[in-house]
């Protein structure tokens, strides 16, 4: 298998794009991380998009040949794929991009992750999103996504004694950090009591617990690592392990209700293949869809011990100044979540912090990133590894 | 929505129909045609069992931004059930105020409409619960 380097990344401001449309969303991105990549159109070998649902959101399939068109690519009939695995697409999009160059079959790949929701009105992206969980047995009985989580969050609260306060906190540090990100949907800071009076929407969560509806694109441009080497780049990002995982797509057909057993998986696939463990990582991109969702991950990560999230969150420990910054693009909540998207913003987040060019929220010396992208209530769970070589 | 796709599905949603495998005797809620656990040694052993519809609550939430289907009953509540059989099912707690609700408390299945198919299309039933006693 052939090392694999990301050497361009690129994102739109994620946010409500009322006068931009899904093609020009990808443009801009994919237009972005080539140059970022200093390398010509031409170069590329192939696409890969992470969308969760033109179908639902713009009533357009295909959007494979659509990006492809739209970027260029289509000139030279380029393969495209486009991948789907709930808001795990972009995370997944970029692991199947990975194998394609490692496996020798592309060398200079463009991974974009894209999602275009607002042209629905809240309660029909409310019926969107709800398709990422079980249609036939959780939908269909009045399950919406966020309803999912708010059953975990409360088991999580009886079993461990995580404080709604703790859950909150999640949202407060993470708008804080989207506050220092350009690209950020939300940037500016909130207080605890905003999280905890805001509108219930599944209780014990709140509007302030949930990320936004949100429009926006990211890419990625990855190639082999001798290929990076030849180009002369200052700082090399290596993929240094990959690891992808699923779950029943239904929560009530799980064994355990306060963890993600896809994410314990995934993320023991990602760390054998990099050959490093939870302590080594400096920075961490993690799915907070909602906040009970970065709690989960902080815990099935193997950064704390299950149980401690909530009080680890409250104590500061995953603040940008704690011994694990996570979420320092301000995550889900406050970066904004376009499904397919998020995923490829997670890796072009880490891509900044491990150059540096994180500014206003750089993580100091970080030399290793990781990515945790979940598909609806932990379906799909796709853990991406980054080192600085 | 074609009718079949909720047509298929009746015995479960109205009589709690799930599978039991009869090599390892797990209980399977929806019905399964086999056991995710014994595999090929499943084929053919998976019998019909019918859920006595008994069950305790594990966790609630009070759902305030419904779907669309629901939007007439919001706010409603919705539960994580573990059934005396094995299974745990959700589904929606009706006949109680939310603050009635509470982990550990026990349940009963009750028939009720789930969702109607437009205002001249198939009303669709299934199973919900009531807090026992």
């Amino acid at each position: 298998m052939r090392d694999v380097a990301i050497i361009g990344v690129g994102m739109t401001k994620f946010g409500e794009h009322w006068d931009r449309s899904f093609r020009e969303l990808g443009i801009e991105a994919g237009f972005k991380a080539i140059v970022d990549a200093g390398i010509e159109s031409r170069d590329v070998d192939a696409l890969y998009v992470g969308n969760m649902s033109g179908g639902l959101f713009l009533e357009q399939e295909h959007v494979a040949s659509m990006i492809s068109e739209a970027v260029g690519f289509t000139e030279r009939n380029l393969p495209a794929v486009r991948v789907e695995a709930a808001d795990a697409s972009g995370g997944v999009a970029f692991q199947q991009a990975v194998l394609s160059v490692a496996s020798g079959i592309h060398d200079t790949v463009v991974v974009g992750g894209a999602e275009k929701m607002s042209d629905l009105t809240s309660i029909e992206v409310t019926d969107a999103i709800a398709s990422v969980a079980d249609r036939s047995w959780e939908a269909l009985f009045g399950a919406t996504l966020p309803s999912l989580y708010a059953l975990m969050a409360r088991r999580h609260m009886v079993e461990f004694g995580t404080t709604r306060e703790q859950m909150a906190q999640v949202a407060v540090k993470n708008h804080y950090n989207g506050a220092r990100n350009p690209y950020a949907q939300f940037q500016r800071e909130i207080k605890l009591s905003t999280v905890l009076n805001a509108t219930p929407v599944a209780e014990p969560l709140g509007m302030f617990d949930c990320a936004p509806i949100s429009d926006g694109a990211a890419a990625v441009v990855i190639t082999t690592m001798d290929k990076a080497k030849e180009m002369g780049k200052d700082i090399l990002v290596r993929v240094a392990g990959i690891g992808l995982a699923t779950d029943t797509l239904a929560l009530a057909r799980r064994k355990t209700f306060t963890s993600f057993p896809a994410t314990r998986a995934a993320a023991e696939r990602a760390y054998k293949m990099a050959g490093v463990g939870p302590k080594d990582v400096d920075v961490a991109e993690v799915h907070d869809s909602y906040t009970i969702g970065e709690i989960l991950a902080i815990e099935d990560l193997g950064f704390f011990k299950k149980g401690e999230g909530g009080i680890a969150t409250e104590e500061g420990r995953t603040s940008l100044e704690g011994e694990i910054p996570v979420n320092t693009s301000g995550g889900l909540k406050a970066r904004g979540h376009p499904l397919g998207a998020t995923g490829v913003a997670q890796i072009v987040e880490l891509v900044w912090q491990l150059r540096g060019e994180a500014e206003g929220r750089q993580v100091k010396d970080a030399r290793i990133g990781l990515a945790h992208n979940v598909g609806g209530a932990g379906g799909t769970v796709a853990v991406t590894i980054l080192e600085v070589i | 929505m074609p009718v079949p796709r909720y047509w298929r599905y009746q015995d479960q949603r109205y009589n709690l129909a799930g599978s039991r495998c009869t090599v390892c005797g797990t209980v399977y809620f929806p019905q399964r045609p086999l056991c995710p656990k014994c595999h090929r040694k499943s084929l053919g052993k998976m019998e019909r069992v019918t859920l006595s519809g008994e069950g305790r609550i594990i966790s609630y939430t009070v759902v305030h931004d419904p779907l669309s289907d629901y939007e007439h009953l919001s706010p409603y509540i919705m539960a994580l059930i573990e059934t005396p059989e094995g299974a745990t099912l959700l589904g929606q707690i009706v006949d109680a105020e939310p603050d009635e609700v509470e982990i550990g408390k026990e349940v009963e299945m009750v028939f009720r409409k789930l969702r109607e198919e437009g205002k001249s299309g198939t009303i669709q039933y299934g199973y919900k619960f009531r807090l026992k006693g």
